[in-house]
C-alpha cells in the first residue's frame, strides 16, 4: 500500500469550505490529547477553551475587541499572500503604526486640539505602517533581498524603538516611572460602540475593510491583478501586470492595515502607549489570513476563531492552571493542519497498491 | 497460449502484446480494449490524435500508468508492471517527447542520473561513448546540457535507453523538435536498431514519415484501435482520414493574397538574454504587412522566444532597435499599450503563459482582453463581457470543454489552443504575433487554427508566425525566415523556397539567394 496525492482536474470547492473546519476539528482532537497528557479532562478542558467563552456578554465583547486587530492585519497580509509576496512582519507594523499614532496625541497631548485628533492619529498610523512595510518591499524589488527575512526582522527593531520611546522622552512625568505614556485625551481615543463595554469603532473599521477588499478581490482589476500575480507569474506579465509595483503596492496596503490595527489598539482598548501592547497579533493574523482561506469573509470568521482561543487560553489559564503559552501551541497546531488541510482543494489521496515500495519515476 | 513460455520467444510471437488494455479515469475511458502486437525488427507506429490515447497507451506499456483492465504480454508472458524501473529490466527503453535532463550537469551526469544500476562513473562514460559512435549519435560525454542543441538533447535520451540495451523502445513524437536535417539522421539509426533485430514503437502524428520509415502502423481514435495498417500501402490522406475520423479540411487560402502596407515594423533590435541559458537578439529586423503572413522556422531555443518577447512587450527595447506597430513607435510601450494599438500576441505556453492553469476561462479572457476589449469600467471587472467573449470564441472555434466556464487547465491542449488564438482574433487586431500556433495541437484543431490566421491576413492583418513546424510554415506563410542563434534570415518566397534550403538554413548553414527576382525588401 501505498498513499499518493493525486492532482485534481479541478480545484473542489466544496472542500475549499471544508478544509478549514477540518482542520479546527483536527486541532481539537489534538488539543484534547494533549490536556489528557497533561492530566486534565479534556471534555472539561475542552469546554473551558471554546465553548465557556462563547456564554458571557463579557466574553463576548472580548472576543470582539481581540478580532478587530487580527482581522484588520490578517485583511492585509491575504492581499500579500494571494500576490505571492510573504510579509511577516506585521507586527512590526503594527507596532510602528501605534507609535506614529501616539506621537500625534503626545504633540497634542493637553492643549485643546480638537475633534480632528483622532483622525489623524489614524491617518499617520496608517502611513507609518506602509512606510515600514515598504522597506523589506522596496529590499526584495531592488536587490532581491528575501521579504521573509527583512521584513521578520523589522519587527525587532520596531518592539525596540518603541520600547526606547516609552521609557525615554514619552514617559509619563506622573506614571512612577512605568514605561507607558500618559493615559490619551478623550479626543484621541476611540468611540465605544457599547457604553460600559470596550467594544469600539475599530470593530465597525474592519467590518468596512472586510467589505471593501471584497468587493475589491471579486470586482475589480486590481484585484484581478493581485490574485494572477500570485497564480501565474507568466501570465500576469502577459497580461501587462508590472509584478514589482504590486509587491510595492501590496506590501504598503497590508502595512497600512497593520499600521491602522496598532494605532486603534492603543487609542481603543490599551489608552496609551506601553511595550506589550500586541500578544503577538501581527503573528496570529497570519494563521488567520490562513484559516480564512486568504478570503476576507473567512478571515472574519477566522479572526473571531483566534480571538476565542485568547480568550479560552486566559479562562483556561485560571480555571485549569495551564500555561498561557498552550494558547500558542493551539494556535500552531491549526495554522499546521490549515496549511496541510489545504492540499486537499487541489489534491486528493489516493491508496495505490503496489508490489514493494518503489519510487515512481518522476516523469510523467 | 499465455503461460509460461521460455524467454527467447519462437518466430512469430510478438515482443509485447497488449490484449484489451483498457485505461479508465473516473468515467473516462482513455484507453478502450486495444490490442497491439510489436515484433522484433519492426517500427511500428502508432497514429492518433492528441487526445486519442497514444501517451496513456505506452505509459501502461511503460509501467508509468496500471491498467484498468486487459493484459499486457512480453514474449508470450503475462507481467504487470509496478513501476518503469521493471518494464526497463525487462527491455523496454523510453525516449519521452519532453526532456528530462538538468541543464547545468554534463551529458554523463545526466545518463547516469536516469539509470538504475550502479555502475562506476568512468566505466558508464566509456560505454556512453562507444554507443553514441556506434549509432551515429555524436555527443560530448563532458559538455553541459545547455550548450546542446535540441536535437542533441534528445540524442542523450535515445543513448540513455540504448545504453540499458532494450528490446523495444519507444519514441513519443520524436521528430517534433527537430530539423529536417537532423530527423533524417534519426530515421538512419532508427534503421540501424530495427536491423539489429529490435522492436521500435515510434509515436507520431506526421504521416510522411510514418509513411517513410514503420513497418506497420496502429490508428488509434477516441482510445479505440480503429485499424491497424502496412502505411506504405495508405496514403497521406487516408491514414488522416482514418486518424480524424473524417476527410481533414484543405486549408482554403485567400483569393488575393495582396501585400498591403507594412503593420509591424523591426529594425535592428539587438537584445541580451535575461537569463544564462537564453540566447542574445542580434540585429534582427523585420517588416510584416497587411494581408500576408511572415513564417519564422527556426529550431527551437535560437532566439525565439526572446523575439517574442521583446515584439510583444513583456521586454522593452534598448539601444537603437527600433519597433514600430501601424507607423507607431512601440519599442518602449508595455504590452497592454501595444495591444491598445491593435496588436495581438499568443505565446508558445498555453499553460502558464498564455492562461492561468486554474484560472476560468473568462478570468483568462481578461488576461489580454482587459487592454482594449470593453472588459473593464472604472476599474471594475464586467463579468457579463468577459463571458461573452467566452462564448463567442467557443462558438466560432468551437472549443469543447464540459461546461460553460471551466478552468483553463481542465481543457484539453487543442481545445484550449482554440481558445487562446480565438480570444486574440476575435479582438481583430491589425498586427498579429503567435509564437507555435499548433504545437501539440490535434489534426483538427491545427487545421482550424491555421485557416483562422489565413482568414486573419486575408483581411487585411499583418500576421507573423514563429513555428518550428516547417510543414506548417510552408501551408500557411507567403514568406518564410529563419532564426539562427539570436539572428534573423532576410525573408524569402515561401512558395518557391524548398524545404531542404530551409532546413540548411535552421542548421546555421548560409544559403545565397540563387535569384534575385524573388528577393523580397529587406
Amino acid at each position: 500500500m501505498q498513499i499518493a496525492l493525486e492532482r485534481r482536474p479541478e480545484r473542489s470547492n466544496t472542500l475549499a469550505v471544508l478544509s478549514p473546519l477540518l482542520a479546527v476539528v483536527l486541532t481539537l482532537v489534538t488539543g484534547a490529547c494533549l490536556f489528557a497528557l497533561l492530566g486534565k479532562n479534556p471534555v472539561t478542558a475542552l469546554t473551558v477553551y471554546f465553548l465557556d467563552p462563547l456564554t458571557d456578554a463579557y466574553s463576548l465583547q472580548e472576543i470582539v475587541v481581540k478580532a478587530t486587530p487580527l482581522v484588520l492585519i490578517a485583511v492585509g497580509l491575504s492581499l500579500c499572500y494571494l500576490a505571492n509576496a510573504w510579509n511577516i512582519g506585521a507586527e512590526g507594523q503594527f507596532l510602528m503604526g501605534a507609535v506614529a499614532g501616539t506621537w500625534v496625541e503626545v504633540s497634542t497631548h493637553g492643549s485643546d486640539a480638537g475633534a480632528w485628533v483622532l483622525p489623524a492619529m489614524l491617518v499617520v498610523g496608517a502611513l507609518a505602517g506602509a512606510a515600514y512595510a515598504l522597506i523589506p518591499a522596496v529590499l526584495k524589488v531592488r536587490y532581491g533581498a528575501s521579504e521573509i527575512l527583512t521584513s521578520l526582522m523589522l519587527v525587532y527593531v520596531a518592539d525596540l524603538f518603541l520600547d526606547y520611546l516609552v521609557r525615554g522622552p514619552w514617559r509619563d512625568p506622573q506614571g512612577f516611572n512605568f514605561p507607558t505614556t500618559a493615559e490619551f485625551d478623550p479626543v484621541a481615543t476611540m468611540p465605544l460602540l457599547i457604553e460600559g463595554s470596550r467594544v469600539h469603532l475599530g470593530a465597525v473599521i474592519a467590518l468596512v475593510v472586510v467589505v471593501v477588499t471584497w468587493i475589491t478581490l471579486r470586482r475589480s482589476l486590481k484585484g484581478f491583478e493581485i490574485r494572477l500575480v500570485g497564480a501565474a507569474p507568466r501570465a500576469a506579465r502577459f497580461a501587462g501586470f508590472d509584478s514589482d509595483k504590486l509587491i510595492l503596492f501590496t506590501f504598503a496596503v497590508s502595512g497600512a492595515l497593520a499600521g491602522l490595527a496598532g494605532i486603534i489598539e492603543v487609542a481603543g482598548p490599551v489608552g496609551h502607549l506601553q511595550p506589550n501592547i500586541s500578544p503577538g497579533y501581527g503573528f496570529t493574523a497570519i494563521i488567520v489570513a490562513f484559516l480564512g482561506r486568504l478570503n476576507p469573509i473567512g478571515i472574519l470568521i477566522a479572526g473571531l476563531f483566534l480571538a476565542l482561543t485568547f480568550i479560552g487560553g486566559e479562562g483556561a489559564q485560571i480555571t485549569l492552571k495551564v500555561p498561557l503559552d498552550l494558547t500558542k501551541v493551539f494556535q500552531g497546531i491549526l495554522l499546521f493542519y490549515v496549511l496541510a488541510c489545504d492540499s486537499l482543494v487541489v489534491y486528493r489521496v489516493r491508496l495505490i497498491r503496489t508490489h514493494r515500495k518503489a519510487a515512481a519515476h518522476g516523469i510523467a | 497460449m499465455l503461460d509460461a513460455r521460455p524467454a527467447g520467444p519462437p518466430d512469430g510471437t510478438p515482443l509485447l502484446q497488449t490484449v484489451g488494455l483498457t485505461k479508465r479515469f473516473g468515467n473516462f475511458v482513455a484507453v478502450n480494449a486495444v490490442d497491439l502486437e510489436l515484433h522484433a525488427s519492426r517500427i511500428h507506429a502508432l497514429l492518433g490524435e492528441n487526445g486519442a490515447g497514444k501517451s496513456t497507451m505506452v505509459k501502461m506499456m511503460y509501467g508509468l500508468l496500471a491498467p484498468s483492465d486487459g493484459e499486457l504480454r512480453f514474449a508470450g508472458r503475462s507481467v504487470e508492471l509496478a513501476n518503469p524501473a521493471e518494464a526497463r529490466a525487462l527491455g523496454v527503453g523510453m525516449v519521452f517527447q519532453h526532456f528530462s535532463l538538468f541543464e547545468s550537469l554534463t551529458v554523463a551526469e545526466n545518463v547516469a542520473l536516469g539509470l538504475d544500476g550502479k555502475e562506476p562513473f568512468a566505466q558508464l562514460t566509456a560505454r556512453l561513448a562507444e554507443v553514441s559512435r556506434t549509432y551515429g549519435l555524436p555527443l560530448e560525454p563532458s559538455r553541459e546540457v545547455w550548450r546542446l542543441s535540441i536535437g542533441e538533447r534528445q540524442r542523450i535520451e535515445i543513448v540513455r535507453a540504448l545504453l540499458q540495451n532494450p528490446k523495444l523502445l519507444i519514441l513519443d513524437e520524436p521528430t517534433a523538435v527537430l530539423t529536417p536535417q537532423e530527423a533524417d539522421q534519426l530515421f538512419v539509426t532508427l534503421e540501424r536498431l530495427r536491423g539489429e533485430g529490435r522492436a521500435i514503437l515510434y509515436i507520431s502524428h506526421k504521416l510522411d514519415e510514418v509513411k517513410r520509415l514503420c513497418d506497420m502502423a496502429t490508428v488509434l481514435r477516441g482510445g479505440r484501435k480503429v485499424a491497424t495498417c502496412d502505411p506504405r500501402q495508405e496514403t497521406a490522406a487516408s491514414l488522416a482520414t482514418m486518424m480524424v475520423g473524417a476527410a481533414v479540411k484543405e486549408l482554403r487560402h485567400a483569393s488575393v493574397a495582396k501585400r498591403g502596407v507594412p503593420r509591424l515594423f523591426v529594425e535592428h533590435l539587438t537584445l541580451p538574454p535575461d537569463d544564462p541559458h537564453g540566447v542574445a537578439l542580434d540585429d534582427v529586423t523585420l517588416e510584416v504587412c497587411g494581408g500576408e503572413i511572415v513564417g519564422i522556422a527556426g529550431v527551437a531555443g535560437n532566439g525565439q522566444d526572446e523575439l517574442f518577447a521583446a515584439l510583444s512587450g513583456e521586454r522593452l527595447a534598448t539601444g537603437e532597435a527600433r519597433i514600430a506597430i501601424d507607423g507607431e513607435p512601440a519599442g518602449q510601450l508595455s504590452i497592454t499599450a501595444r495591444r491598445r494599438l491593435g496588436a495581438a500576441f499568443v505565446p508558445e505556453e498555453r499553460l502558464g503563459h498564455a492562461t492561468a492553469p486554474r484560472f476560468k476561462l473568462s478570468d483568462n479572457a481578461l488576461v489580454s482582453g482587459h487592454a482594449a476589449s470593453g472588459m473593464t469600467l472604472y476599474g471594475f471587472i464586467l463579468p457579463a463581457a468577459m463571458l461573452a467573449v467566452v462564448d463567442k470564441a467557443t462558438e466560432a472555434f468551437d472549443v469543447r470543454k464540459a461546461k460553460r466556464d471551466p478552468e483553463a487547465v481542465s481543457l484539453s491542449g487543442g481545445n484550449l489552443q482554440k481558445f487562446v488564438v480565438g480570444r486574440e482574433i476575435l479582438r481583430e487586431p491589425g498586427v498579429l504575433v503567435v509564437s507555435q500556433p499548433t504545437w501539440g495541437v490535434d489534426a483538427g484543431a491545427a487545421a482550424t487554427i491555421r485557416q483562422a490566421l489565413i482568414d486573419l491576413a486575408g483581411r487585411g492583418s499583418a500576421v507573423l508566425v514563429i513555428s518550428q513546424d516547417l510543414d506548417e510554415l510552408e501551408e500557411i506563410a507567403d514568406r518564410i525566415c529563419v532564426m539562427f542563434h539570436g539572428r534573423l534570415t532576410k525573408p524569402r518566397d515561401a512558395h518557391t523556397t524548398d524545404r531542404s534550403t530551409i532546413g540548411l538554413m535552421m542548421g546555421g548553414v548560409d544559403v545565397p539567394e540563387q535569384e534575385a527576382a524573388h528577393a523580397n525588401r529587406p
